[in-house]
């Protein structure tokens, strides 16, 4: 059986997780920054399970079901919080909403 | 049973205080009168004195050398290594003054009744007046010295409050806080001293302080370093005496104080308050026996104050400040007796000068009452018929102040003039000035009595019409009368019962050797004659008033010292109060406003300009928020991965 070898895994996260900082710093649609994250989370899961697997240690494996659960916690609340903001201001984009400079 | 004593005092503060502070004053209400709020005050002291007999009964009755009641109250405080137990003693020395206190304290309470019939807020007269016997109270029963310094301080507040009663009349004000900072310095020295006990001797307890000091000495003349620490606690507790006790140099505040009301005058300033001085000195007499040079420094102090007071009042017109200054002088002459040795008969010459001086301001108070608040002699005069009464009691007074035998001035006055010339400590000069004084006390007393009751009538007639006071103001003045007359066989000399109680106290003193025995008859014989003199001198020259003029004339620079109390006043105004208070400003401008102000106001500024700067950093931009996220992230890695750069 053909088996992958851990390092494109590795590679394969860290070119999603830096798509999705770059998602996250440079795009202004709240919904579209929101999803950089989930990006950003899952590379990480990715990384996390082939880490276990090196290593044969199942403590990785466990990390990833946390991260899943909070992930999704958070991305109820983010979309809940969208829901929101879009209702009073009208608006979903980072560069309208700057009410905590004053 | 030693709480009783105290608490009634307490509860009668309590009840006028609370009412007249909560029901009465924030409602603007008709305010309760003096009957009612009298009656309150005068039963409380009342109890107390009660009590106070009881307690008297019971320690005669113990075998002679073990009288002594004591109760622990409660543990008052506990710090460290010091625990300090809120301690009441009873000893024949605090019963004598329980009983001076809380007796008189009722005879001038039940007098206030009446003369404070026409004060608009004799609640609160009476809630002072009954708090400053709690706390005098406290003073005598104190077992410990932190608590008769709780004491000494309570008596403190309530002469300042009771001087600055009419707090209406700026003077009378200022006078009541002169009297608190001059008390303040001589509470300085008491603080020191205390501490300085405690340093040298490991405790503060009175009993438990005698154990000590008679076994570390027992009986030799400590020296070196201990004698040097003896000497500076008598001498500090002695700067408190001069401030409680009014002598040189913190005399000036008695005076003053005569702003407060009549009563308080001779509850406070004459019969009470002002002979804590010598209750400390006869408390700790075992202590001040050890230092030759404190009972020096006592002696002189006692003996000038005595003397310097005297020629002050020789020529004041105001029948308060005579009185004030009066009172001055017999306080040193109490000193004086302590600085020869003989604590003793200074204790005595408190309690009959208690009577006495208390009588003659009720009087005098009882004159003034009449007189619709005039206090000028000179303005009097012919009073003897319109207050037959008065003039009566007041007489008495007159005459045991004068030293004429058989009244009670004349046994203890003989008593410290007797023990100046012949005791150890004693020598000429201090008995020679205290015979002066003698002859000058009879003689401005004489003038007093002169002025105020006999010759012709000076007042306005139309204006003032001179009336005896009212029952209850007068039957006080009769027990005191009795009292001032009679109160001296309590101590004639060579079978005195005062000396044979006190001696557990403060031990009896002999006189020095080489001095003839004889001598004692040869000097009372002296004392009275010298007093005659005096009284006869101002007879013959106040009988008519031209004659004072004429010589008023001829020693005006004499009578101009004397008048305005030998510029002291003025010296003290000079030398202390204005560069205190130029350095005070000076202080105040060059150190308070221009470093300490500025350095507040600095870190102020500073937190303010960095809060400006750094609020820039705050874009509110959620992208510019993740960037720095990042940075931080990225910076936090390399020091991870490679140190610090």
């Amino acid at each position: 059986m053909q088996v992958v070898e851990p390092w494109v895994v590795l590679t394969f996260a860290a070119t999603i997780f830096l798509i999705g900082l770059g998602g996250l710093m440079l795009r202004r649609n709240i919904l579209v920054i929101l999803m950089c994250i989930e990006l950003m989370l899952n590379s990480v899961n990715l990384s996390f399970v082939t880490f276990s697997r090196m290593h044969g240690d199942m403590a990785g494996q466990v990390s990833v079901f946390f991260i899943i659960v909070v992930a999704a916690a958070e991305s109820a609340v983010g979309l809940g919080l969208l829901i929101a903001m879009f209702r009073t201001l009208r608006s979903v984009d980072t560069d309208d909403i700057r009410l905590l400079r004053e | 049973m030693l709480g009783l004593i105290l608490l009634f005092p307490l509860i009668g503060f309590l009840i006028n205080g609370l009412w007249y502070a909560v029901l009465q004053a924030p409602q603007g209400r008709k305010k309760a009168g003096s009957l009612a709020t009298g009656l309150v005050a005068s039963s409380a002291i009342f109890l107390s004195f009660a009590v106070g007999v009881v307690a008297f009964v019971q320690l005669a009755g113990m075998p002679e050398g073990a009288r002594v009641i004591e109760n622990n109250l409660f543990s008052w405080i506990k710090v460290g290594g010091l625990s300090l137990d809120f301690v009441l003693r009873v000893d024949p020395l605090s019963s004598l003054f329980v009983l001076v206190i809380a007796g008189i304290g009722t005879l001038i309470h039940v007098y206030s009744i009446g003369y404070m019939s026409h004060d608009e807020t004799p609640g609160r007269f009476f809630a002072y007046l009954n708090l400053f016997c709690f706390s005098m109270l406290v003073l005598v029963l104190g077992g410990a010295l932190p608590l008769l310094f709780l004491g000494w301080e309570g008596v403190g507040l309530c002469s300042y409050l009771l001087i600055g009663y009419w707090y209406q009349d700026i003077e009378k004000a200022k006078a009541g806080k002169k009297a608190f900072i001059a008390n303040r310095v001589g509470d300085l020295g008491f603080l020191l001293g205390m501490f300085l006990i405690y340093t040298t001797f490991g405790t503060m307890d009175f009993s438990a302080l005698r154990e000590v000091v008679v076994q570390r000495f027992g009986g030799m003349a400590p020296a070196g370093a201990e004698l040097a620490a003896v000497t500076g606690i008598c001498l500090l507790l002695f700067v408190g005496c001069t401030g409680k006790s009014a002598q040189i140099p913190l005399y000036v505040w008695l005076p003053d104080a005569m702003a407060g009301p009549t009563p308080v005058s001779a509850l406070i300033h004459a019969a009470t308050m002002v002979t804590s001085g010598i209750y400390l000195v006869a408390r700790l007499d075992f202590l001040y026996a050890l230092s030759p040079t404190a009972l020096e420094v006592m002696a002189w102090v006692g003996g000038l104050t005595a003397f310097v007071a005297a020629t002050i009042a020789v020529v004041q017109t105001d029948i308060k400040r005579v009185l004030a200054y009066s009172t001055v002088s017999q306080l040193g002459y109490m000193f004086l007796a302590c600085g020869v040795g003989a604590t003793g008969a200074g204790v005595f010459h408190v309690i009959t000068h208690a009577f006495f001086k208390a009588l003659l301001f009720l009087g005098a108070g009882s004159v003034i009452h009449g007189m619709h608040e005039e206090q000028d002699i000179l303005k009097m005069g012919g009073l003897k018929k319109h207050m037959p009464r008065t003039f009566l009691v007041v007489t008495v007074a007159w005459l045991a102040i004068c030293g004429l035998p058989p009244f009670s001035g004349f046994f203890s006055k003989d008593e410290i003039l007797w023990m100046a010339f012949a005791s150890n400590q004693g020598n000429r000069v201090l008995w020679a000035l205290g015979l002066l004084t003698a002859m000058m006390t009879a003689f401005y007393m004489t003038r007093m009595w002169i002025h105020t009751f006999m010759g012709s009538e000076r007042f306005d007639h139309h204006k003032v019409h001179p009336h005896e006071s009212p029952i209850v103001m007068v039957a006080p003045l009769y027990v005191l009368a009795v009292l001032s007359a009679a109160g001296g066989f309590m101590g004639v000399p060579h079978a005195s019962w005062l000396a044979h109680w006190l001696e557990p106290i403060v031990p009896h003193v002999v006189p020095a050797e080489g001095v003839n025995h004889s001598m004692e008859w040869v000097l009372m014989a002296v004392s009275v004659a010298v007093a005659l003199l005096g009284m006869f001198a101002a007879h013959r020259l106040f009988r008519d008033l031209r004659r004072p003029e004429a010589l008023k004339a001829r020693w005006a620079f004499i009578h101009k010292v004397l008048w305005n109390k030998w510029f002291v006043d003025e010296l003290y105004e000079g030398a202390l109060i204005r560069p205190i208070g130029r350095v005070s400003q000076a202080l105040w401008r060059g150190f308070d406003v221009a470093v300490i102000d500025r350095i507040v106001l600095g870190f102020g500024r500073a937190s303010e300009w960095s809060g400006q700067t750094l609020r820039l950093a705050q874009t509110g931009s959620l992208q510019a928020y993740a960037v720095f996220l990042l940075l931080g992230l990225v910076l936090t890695l390399g020091y991870m991965i490679y140190g610090l750069v």
